[in-house]
C-alpha cells in the first residue's frame, strides 16, 4: 500500500504539484488520469522517488519515504517496477538482456536461471520470437511489452506505468491493460497507471484519482466516474462523442 | 555563478562515482566494452594523425635549420622533443577530447533524455557509479595510446626524413637518443593520466546532467568538446610548470 500525505512539487516558479493525498491499495489497479499537463509523470516521478517532493511524505507499507536510509531506499527501489512513458529499454543490450537486467544486477541468479525466468515473463506478455532484437528493431507496442516484462521480471512490490498504452492501436491497447491487471492480481502487487485513456478506465482500474493542474479534482471507482456529477470530471470524461452517447443512453435509461 | 555551480556539480559527481558500486560481473562487461569502444576505437585514427604530424613536425624542423653550423642530428632530437613533450600526449588528446569526448556525451547524454538514466535509478543503481567508472577505468589504458602515439611519430620523421631527403637515417637515430632524459618520459605519462581523467569525466558530466531533447545532445556535445579542451589546456600548462620549469 501507497499512501500519499499532502506533496508539492515546484519547478522553479512553477507550481507543479500542489498538494496532493490519496492511497493506493495492495492488490489493485489505480488509475492517475488527467490532461495531458496535469502532472501525472511528476506525480509518479515522485511516487518513484525520482522527484522529492517539496513539501508531504509518501509512506510504502506504512514507512515513510523520508525515513529511509539510503540502503532502505535502494532496496525499496529495488522492489518497484517502472514502464516509462518512453519505455525507456536500454538500446546497447538486445530484449532478453533488457529483460534479464534487474535479475543481473539483484539476484544471484545462475545465467540458465535468468533466462528462463526472462524467457517466462516474455512469453507471459506476448513475446515469443523477438529475443535477440535489439531495441530499436522492435515496434512501439514491443517496446512497450518488453518494458513491462522488464518490470515485472524481479517480482515487484509496486508497479508504476507511465502510459502503458498511449501510442498503441486500440486492441494491442487492451491486451497491455488486461496484462497489468492481471499481473497485479496474480502477485498481489500496489500497481499504479497514468493514463488519459478513457478506454482503459473502462477496461481496468479499480480506483481512480483524477489530477487537473496538479490538485486531486476527483477520486472514486470505475463505476462512479460515470455517474458523477462533478463537472470538472464530466467535461473529461465525456470529451468523446462515443462516450458522450454512452452517458446519454445511461441517463435515459435511468430515466 | 552558473561556472561556479558546475564545477561545484562536477566534484559532487566525481565523489558519487566511486559510491555505491556496480555488481562486479556487471561491471566487468562494462569496462570491457568501454575499453573496446573507447582505446580499441581510437587507435586507427591516433595511429593515422601521428604518423603524418610526426612527419611534418620532421620537415618543418630540417627546413629551419638550413645553417650549415647546426648539425643534421638536431632533426632528430627536435622531433623527439615535440613528439614525446606535447605532440602526442596533449594535441592527440585534444583529438580525443572531439572523438571520445563527444562520443561519451552523446552516449549518455541520450540515455538521459530517453529515460534510461531514470530506469536505472529507480531500480535502485547508482547511475553515475554504472555509466562513467567504467570510462574512468577504460580510460586508464589511454597512455598505452599515446605511446603508440610517441612511437607511431618518431616513426613518421623517420619516414619524412629518407623519403625527403633531409638527412641520413643514422643522424636521425643519433639525433633521438642524444641527450634523452627519462623525467620527460614521466612528464609526459602523468599528463597522459590527467588528460585521460579529464576525457572520462568533463563528456560524461555534460552528457549525465543534461536536459532537453535530441537537439540538446548535440549542443552537450559542443558544450563538452570545448570545455574538455580547455580544461586539456588548462592543465597542461599548470602540469608543465610545476613538472619542468626549475
Ligand atoms: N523536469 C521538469 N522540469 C520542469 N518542468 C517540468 C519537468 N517535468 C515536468 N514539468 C512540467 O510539469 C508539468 C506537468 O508535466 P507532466 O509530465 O507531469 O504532465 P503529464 O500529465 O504527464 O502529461 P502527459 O499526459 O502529456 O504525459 C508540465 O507543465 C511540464 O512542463
Ligand atoms: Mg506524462
Amino acid at each position: 500500500m501507497i499512501e500519499v500525505k499532502n506533496i508539492h512539487k515546484s519547478f522553479g516558479d512553477a507550481h507543479i504539484l500542489k498538494g496532493i493525498s490519496t492511497t493506493f491499495e495492495k492488490g489493485k489497479t489505480s488509475l492517475v488520469i488527467g490532461q495531458s499537463g496535469s502532472g501525472k509523470t511528476v506525480f509518479l516521478k515522485c511516487l518513484l522517488g525520482l522527484f522529492t517532493p517539496d513539501e508531504g511524505e509518501i509512506l510504502y507499507d506504512g514507512k515513510a519515504y523520508s525515513s529511509l536510509t539510503d540502503d532502505e531506499k535502494r532496496n525499496l527501489r529495488a522492489k518497484m517496477g517502472m514502464v516509462f512513458q518512453g519505455s525507456a529499454l536500454f538500446d546497447s543490450m538486445t530484449i532478453l538482456e533488457n529483460v534479464m537486467f534487474p535479475l543481473q544486477m539483484f539476484t544471484k541468479q545462475s545465467k540458465a536461471e535468468m533466462e528462463e525466468r526472462a524467457d517466462f515473463v516474455l512469453k507471459r506478455v506476448n513475446l515469443e520470437d523477438a529475443h535477440h532484437k535489439m531495441p530499436s528493431e522492435a515496434s512501439g507496442g514491443m517496446q512497450k511489452r518488453v518494458a513491462i516484462a522488464r518490470a515485472i521480471v524481479n517480482k515487484p512490490k509496486y508497479l508504476f506505468c507511465d502510459e502503458p498504452n498511449s501510442g498503441l492501436d486500440p486492441k494491442t491497447a487492451i491486451v497491455i491493460d488486461n496484462l497489468i491487471q492481471e499481473i497485479t492480481d496474480e502477485y498481489n502487487i500496489t500497481t499504479i497507471i497514468n493514463s488519459h485513456d478513457m478506454n482503459s478506465v473502462m477496461e481496468i482500474g479499480e480506483k481512480i484519482v483524477f489530477l487537473r493542474n496538479g490538485l486531486k479534482a476527483w477520486e472514486g471507482s470505475k463505476e462512479n466516474i460515470f455517474k458523477t456529477d462533478n463537472e470538472v470530471v464530466t467535461d473529461f470524461v465525456y470529451s468523446s462523442n462515443l462516450f458522450k452517447k454512452v452517458r446519454q443512453m445511461y441517463l435515459e435509461e435511468k430515466g | 555563478m552558473s561556472y561556479l555551480h558546475n564545477i561545484g556539480a562536477y566534484f559532487l559527481m566525481i565523489a558519487e562515482m566511486f559510491r555505491k558500486p556496480t555488481k562486479w560481473s556487471v561491471m566487468r562487461t562494462l569496462i570491457l566494452k568501454d575499453i573496446d569502444d573507447l582505446i580499441i576505437g581510437s587507435l586507427g585514427i591516433v595511429a593515422f594523425i601521428s604518423f603524418f604530424v610526426g612527419g611534418v613536425v620532421t620537415i618543418q624542423t630540417a627546413l629551419n635549420i638550413d645553417n650549415p653550423l647546426i648539425p643534421k642530428y638536431l632533426i632528430g632530437f627536435a622531433t623527439r622533443q615535440s613528439i614525446i613533450l606535447e605532440f602526442a600526449p596533449t594535441f592527440i588528446s585534444i583529438i580525443m577530447a572531439g572523438k571520445v569526448g563527444s562520443f561519451i556525451t552523446s552516449s549518455i547524454g541520450t540515455m538521459r533524455v530517453t529515460e534510461q538514466i531514470d530506469a536505472l535509478e529507480v531500480m535502485g543503481i547508482n547511475a553515475l557509479n554504472y555509466l562513467v567508472f567504467p570510462k574512468f577505468i577504460a580510460l586508464m589504458l589511454y597512455p598505452f595510446v599515446i605511446s603508440i602515439a610517441m612511437f607511431l611519430g618518431i616513426l613518421g620523421g623517420m619516414a619524412a626524413v629518407i623519403f625527403g631527403g633531409f638527412g641520413t637515417l643514422d643522424d636521425f637515430i643519433t639525433g633521438i637518443q642524444m641527450d634523452f632524459i627519462p623525467f620527460h618520459i614521466i612528464y609526459a605519462f602523468i599528463k597522459t593520466f590527467v588528460f585521460a581523467f579529464v576525457l572520462a569525466t568533463i563528456p560524461s558530466f555534460y552528457g549525465f546532467y543534461m536536459k532537453g531533447g535530441a537537439l540538446e545532445v548535440g549542443k552537450a556535445s559542443t558544450t563538452s568538446f570545448v570545455w574538455t579542451s580547455v580544461a586539456i589546456i588548462l592543465l597542461n600548462y599548470i602540469l608543465t610548470q610545476l613538472l619542468l620549469a626549475k
